[in-house]
């Protein structure tokens, strides 16, 4: 089996969800980004998703453009990437998923992107701009390079689209609900729950949700009806306040992981 | 016209795209999950409609009573002794509604988002044109609408942001990236996914995932539509080429896609050559691009070679973008459209010759394909006939170009 396999395993014999987290690589700039996801692994994420910045990021929203700017103004590239990933795998063995853009595995050739990020440690893509319907090329070099193909359903995607999705997806499906996130806790869990329900209807794979979760409170409710809780811009957020000593970034996010992520824990 | 422009004829050129939005190895559907089942249902009921005659009728109508078709086929007589070479007609899309040909695809895209049931309009705006369209077109549907710009061009066309807030439209500046047309559609786009039940994105140009780069084609197909049966009727015979400029694309697909299937006819796109092609420095996709996938299709950008867009440059707001329709690409590689530029210096030149020898002021962005028409012209003997596409007016650019010629004007 798979890290990603293997880690959703190990939760779900641990009685909890999964926590995945999310920051920019090269944000402030790439060794302080390595600091920060070991940092992200140490405090208790399971899954450690890390974006790859990209200069038009259209699917993100403004704290997650603000760090691929940081990241891109900080001198991140492809090798600068890989470099992070290197370090990252050498200090832990927790799976890592790229977030990525289209244009940034096609630039290189897909093959050719696949290969490297595998090399350096990658366990998945989740490539934002390509649905299904445009990812023949993209899965074909994923599989031949051993990596996972994560995909994501919307809150507008119909039963009939889940099903597709499922069919080419591995690794966990990412569901992004948009809808109550700062609403009361008991509509929070019911909107998602008949989410989540529509999509094991399809699938046997793990699901995973995410929408600027932000406390642990919702951590804990989104627990309770997923398989992972992803958060993202609240981490970004703390990477963000310490620009200026990036020296102190890894230890406030890992200070920030360790808050979150106790509201997963099992519960007698 | 007898029958409705918006209906596929038997031709070649109306098997492009594919059920999959793809024009050969361009185009395609490269956007997030959240807008798929948004666009596949903007794809069946643009299809729907297209076949409604009601439909079609209401949209014949809108453009001949509101934006004002057809417009004429002018031969510039003047101009063509001035150059001394083959006859230079251009088609007036100046003269329409709003000042630009980007009233025809917003009165179809309105019509379509009407019918649709949404009740809020987004759009994004480069030389403002397209978002001054976009403005009037909803005040007279009723519609709500947000239009997005970048600050930087938000300064250049200072008096279109004025005329969309006159006409009830909410203009939002962005200030990420160059501040330019590229980060207004990353914005809208942004919009469209959080609001997609009630919101339908007019988008601009034929750009972007299927159907918008079809779709809009189809709503300006009317200007090659009646550019040909204007030709036929003033010379007999059909122009020696079509010109016109390219930024995403629209009033070029326009005014060539009617003659796609006549192979005498030579089709120039002219691209923006801003101060050179250098990085940075202009918007000549084809001059310095690689194929790539940008905002919702394959096609050529200009990207680094890790992939990133580059920044671009040119005197127009309106060209000033790092990627080109998908179906220009298609041509582009099949050889049927060829692709030039002119500079910023060239263009500038082209504006004032309009402007003084046919006391006609053309917007920027139409002046690169001036600057290129007038240059072929001058080449061909006085038999050919050479057509350029005067997509719009430059009232909007007379203080830009003045500053660009170092003129100073005080109000």
């Amino acid at each position: 089996m798979g890290r990603i396999e293997d880690t959703f395993a190990r939760c779900k014999a641990e009685g909890r969800s999964a926590f995945v987290s999310y920051v920019c690589a090269g944000d402030p700039d790439g060794p302080t980004s390595a600091d920060i996801l070991l940092a992200l692994a140490r405090g208790g994420a399971d899954i450690l998703e890390v974006g790859v910045p990209f200069s038009d990021p259209l699917a993100d929203g403004l704290t997650n453009q603000l760090a691929a700017q940081r990241a891109l103004e900080g001198g991140m590239t492809h090798e600068g990437l890989l470099e992070v990933l290197r370090k990252v795998r050498a200090g832990t063995d927790k799976p890592l998923v790229l977030y990525t853009y289209y244009n940034l595995l096609f630039a290189r050739g897909l093959e050719a992107s696949c290969a490297a990020l595998k090399a350096a440690g990658a366990d998945a893509l989740l490539t934002l701009d390509c649905p299904p319907e445009e990812a023949g090329d993209l899965l074909a070099a994923c599989a031949k390079h051993k990596l996972q193909a994560i995909f994501i359903v919307a809150p507008t995607t119909p039963p009939a689209r889940i099903a597709a999705i499922a069919k080419v997806a591995s690794g966990f499906i990412y569901y992004v609900s948009r809808a109550g996130v700062t609403g009361e806790r008991s509509d929070l869990a019911a909107d998602l729950a008949a989410g989540v329900a529509e999509i094991r209807r399809h699938t046997a794979l793990p699901v995973c949700v995410g929408f600027g979760i932000s406390t642990p409170a919702q951590v804990r409710a989104v627990g309770e009806v997923a398989d992972g809780v992803v958060v993202g811009s609240a981490l970004v957020n703390v990477v963000a306040a310490n620009r200026a000593s990036p020296g102190k970034a890894a230890e406030a996010v890992g200070a920030k992981v360790r808050e979150l992520a106790a509201g997963l824990e099992r519960r007698p | 016209m007898a029958t409705s422009s918006l209906i596929p004829g038997p031709e070649p050129r109306f098997r492009l795209p594919d059920p999959r939005g793809r024009f050969g190895a361009y185009g395609g559907m490269f956007v997030p999950e959240t807008l798929m089942t948004p666009l596949l249902e903007l794809g069946r009921a643009y299809d729907e409609a297209r076949r409604d005659p009601v439909f079609q009728s209401e949209f014949a109508k809108l453009l001949r009573i509101y934006a004002g078709r057809p417009t004429g086929l002018y031969l510039a007589e003047s101009l063509t002794r001035h150059l001394g070479g083959a006859k230079v007609y251009l088609k007036r899309e100046d003269m329409l509604h709003t000042g630009a040909h980007k009233i025809n695809n917003v009165i179809g895209q309105a019509l379509l988002a009407r019918r649709m049931g949404k009740t809020r309009i987004i759009a994004e705006t480069g030389a403002g044109q397209h978002g001054t369209a976009t403005a009037a077109v909803c005040a007279r549907f009723g519609l709500k609408a947000v239009i997005y710009m970048g600050e930087a061009d938000m300064e250049r066309q200072a008096l279109n942001v004025y005329r969309m807030r006159l006409m009830g439209a909410e203009v939002r500046g962005v200030g990420a990236g160059q501040r330019t047309l590229k980060e207004a559609v990353n914005e809208a786009m942004r919009d469209w996914v959080t609001n997609v039940r009630d919101t339908h994105y007019i988008l601009g140009t034929a750009y972007g995932s299927h159907p918008y780069p079809m779709m809009v084609r189809d709503f300006h197909r009317i200007i090659s539509i009646e550019s040909k049966a204007q030709m036929l009727e003033a010379e007999g015979r059909l122009p020696d080429e079509v010109v016109a400029c390219v930024g995403g694309g629209s009033n070029a697909i326009g005014s060539f896609f009617e003659y796609l299937d006549e192979p005498s006819v030579r089709l120039t796109g002219v691209e923006a050559g801003g101060r050179g092609i250098r990085r940075g420095e202009h918007a000549a996709r084809f001059a310095g691009g690689r194929v790539g996938v940008l905002q919702g299709c394959m096609t050529y950008l200009l990207q680094d070679a890790e992939g990133q867009i580059e920044g671009t440059h040119s005197v127009s707001a309106g060209l000033d973008y790092a990627a080109v329709g998908p179906e220009h690409a298609h041509y582009h590689d099949a050889g049927r459209i060829g692709f030039g530029y002119a500079t910023d210096a060239e263009t500038l030149d082209a504006f004032q010759l309009l402007s003084r020898s046919e006391g006609i002021i053309p917007a920027l962005e139409s002046s690169h394909a001036l600057a290129w028409g007038f240059r072929r012209a001058a080449e061909l003997p006085a038999d050919k006939v050479v057509l350029i596409n005067l997509s719009g007016r430059g009232d909007k650019d007379v203080w830009s170009a003045a500053r660009a010629m170092g003129v100073e004007i005080k109000l």
